[in-house]
């Protein structure tokens, strides 16, 4: 259970969040989605403790982000946009790297690995050295590795990008496991089509301001469109007239 | 406790696998001092022994006026050979450079020297050409001796004895030691093994830092559930390890190097034996956490790989500037000089290699302010770690 409750955060100039509140809640898929630069990564960077908001505060299962960092990491599984593998060490060898970095003993990290290869599909490169690894083989190794400890919530800054066809499918397929499984999920992208498919909540960000949080329904009602694009460009117009 | 062992097992062996951080660790900086050493001292062998084994090759225009004085210079291993045509162009000669040194022997020479009168002999070179100036040298020297024979002939012809023109006899006694003397070309390797060791490390201290964000594995290394100061101090000690691995090959380097640089032809027997390069080890190691802890405090606030490489290369030259002053002002070690690190090593080690008794309150001095500034910047490299600015 993720909760924001009004956040702030600029860079000099920059106002890149202005007051963005939301809640996602456990065996929920909740959506960020907004056009670039509108401050979804930022808000994702402020949950999973790398950045500190200005003002307003954000917790993760009760754990303040700020004042409580650590207990709110340890709840955290995170894939942050564009992230890196140590291009010297091989996919398991990633993966077990941040398992014993989360404090679990040998016997869970194999057991653990073993599992998130499998599941990710990714035993074809497991034990290959990860430099030259394409787009996709580095996402999934970045999603095994942020899903190590087996957190309660999971966020991941637009996971999809760079994917093929296959990677995309296998993508949702394991983020409706986490679902049933009961975790928070919270994912940004700016692919309408991707999160109208997998979300239960939308949040449409735009200008550092939440414009809409609701249903893929709720939305359509609300700016009175049927079109879910066209909805997300009306949402976005409302915010910018403010 | 835990993250850290955990951190810097893994950088120990990515940065093992990294073939460019291997070989600036193990290969260049260990072996680039022994070999411009060995290239220096060589070529100062050859210099000194350049005067009294090489024929000089002298143009001596009108030979055929002074026969013994030729014969004489043909005796001291000069060898004659005739020179341009006329005073103008043997000017223009030692100009452009073609001849460095010639010596023009006037018609009247024999006439003057026939009358008792000083007979003119004129040497011409380029003070500004080092080369010739020690050709000129030896020419004068030759010519000198010449004339001091002749003074001592003409004496026992008139029945004095030639001793009436050495009023003074000048005994030199130069008391360096053949250790001694050895210490001011090896004061250099004190700073071979300082860039030794800090090359051993500077690539692990940038891919921790910023090759790390550039990478983008630095955001989710950040979001796990650990300390920062954890990360950091596993990185610094992982460098650390490196740069000890680097120092120590760097030692092993020069001591087998200087057996077989032919050092006793210039006079030097540098006390570098088994004991002392033990020694050295302990005397430079504290070095090691300052070298680490720098480097990586230097690439943190640097953007990128290449900003960062820039950077640590203006590091790496930095242990030397101390060094140089204090050789260019020719200072004897002095309590002052042992809390400033690099020159505190540099100087015990200049002592021991003298093999002049070494001051221990100096080692304790040294030891302990190394240690203690390296214990700050790790403090700081933590701090800075807990800045989200990090990221970049």
């Amino acid at each position: 259970m993720i909760s924001v409750t009004d956040i702030h955060k600029s860079f000099g100039e920059i106002r890149a969040v202005q007051g963005v509140s939301f809640s996602a809640p456990d065996g929920k898929i909740t959506g960020l989605l907004g056009p670039n630069g509108a401050g979804k990564s930022t808000t994702l960077r402020i949950l999973y403790t790398v950045l500190k908001p200005d003002r307003g505060r954000a917790s993760i299962d009760g754990a303040d982000v700020v004042t409580d960092s650590l207990e709110a990491r340890q709840n955290i599984g995170a894939l942050p946009h564009g992230a890196g593998l140590y291009p010297h060490l091989t996919a398991r060898e990633n993966i077990s790297y941040y398992a014993r970095l989360c404090g679990l003993d040998n016997p869970t990290i194999e057991e653990r690995v073993d599992g998130l290869v499998e599941l990710l599909e990714i035993g074809d490169f497991a034990d290959r050295r990860s430099k030259g690894f394409s787009q996709g083989q580095r996402t999934k190794v970045s999603l095994a590795r942020a899903l190590v400890h087996n957190p309660q919530n999971v966020i991941l800054d637009e996971p999809s990008n760079g994917l093929d066809v296959m990677a995309t499918r296998s993508l949702r397929d394991l983020i409706l496991k986490l679902k049933d499984a009961g975790r928070c999920v919270l994912f940004s992208s700016h692919v309408m089509q991707e999160v109208a498919a997998l979300c239960d909540d939308i949040i449409i960000i735009a200008n550092g301001k939440v414009a809409i949080d609701d249903s893929a329904d709720g939305i359509r009602r609300r700016t009175a469109c049927d079109d879910l694009e066209d909805a997300f460009v009306r949402a976005i117009e409302m915010v910018e007239i403010d | 406790m835990r993250t850290l062992v955990t951190v810097f097992l893994k950088e120990v062996i990515d940065n093992f696998r990294d073939r460019r951080t291997l070989v600036s660790a193990l290969v260049m900086g260990p072996l680039f001092g022994p070999i411009l050493f060995a290239f220096v001292i060589n070529l100062s062998i050859e210099r000194s022994l350049d005067d009294i084994e090489r024929t000089l090759e002298l143009p001596v225009i009108g030979q055929q006026h002074a026969p013994n004085l030729m014969r004489y210079l043909r005796s001291r291993n000069i060898d004659l050979v005739a020179g341009p045509d006329g005073r103008a162009a043997a000017i223009d000669a030692v100009t452009t450079g073609i001849h460095d040194v010639i010596v023009i022997v006037p018609e009247d020479f024999g006439e003057q020297l026939g009358d008792s009168i000083p007979a003119q002999v004129e040497l011409i070179y380029d003070q500004a050409n080092t080369q010739a100036e020690r050709d000129a040298r030896r020419v004068r020297g030759a010519l000198h001796s010449y004339s001091q024979e002749l003074a001592a002939v003409r004496l026992l012809a008139r029945g004095v004895s030639p001793m009436v023109l050495r009023p003074i006899n000048v005994d030199e006694v130069d008391v360096s030691t053949p250790s001694g003397r050895s210490a001011m070309l090896l004061g250099m390797m004190s700073y071979f093994f300082i860039f030794a060791l800090l090359m051993g490390g500077m690539y692990l201290a940038i891919d921790t830092t910023a090759g790390e964000r550039e990478r983008g594995s630095l955001e989710p290394l950040l979001s796990l559930p650990v300390t920062r100061d954890q990360l950091m101090l596993g990185k610094i000690a992982a460098t650390c390890v490196f740069m000890a691995v680097s120092l120590l090959l760097s030692l092993c380097s020069f001591f087998i190097a200087l057996k077989f640089m032919p050092l006793e032809q210039l006079g030097m027997t540098p006390n570098f034996g088994f004991a002392v390069v033990v020694a050295a080890f302990f005397v430079l190691a504290p070095f090691i956490l300052l070298g680490a802890s720098l480097m990586t405090l230097v690439a943190s606030f640097t953007k990128s790989y290449k900003e960062a490489q820039t950077w640590l290369s203006v590091v790496l030259i930095a242990p030397t500037l101390p060094i140089l002053i204090v050789s260019i002002l020719t200072l004897r070690p002095q309590l002052e000089f042992m809390f400033v690190p690099s020159l505190s090593q540099h100087l015990l080690l200049v002592d021991m290699i003298k093999n002049e008794p070494v001051n221990l309150l100096h080692v304790a001095i040294s030891v302990t302010s190394t240690l203690a500034i390296g214990a700050i910047l790790t403090w700081i490299c933590a701090h800075l770690y807990r800045r989200e600015g990090l990221l970049g």
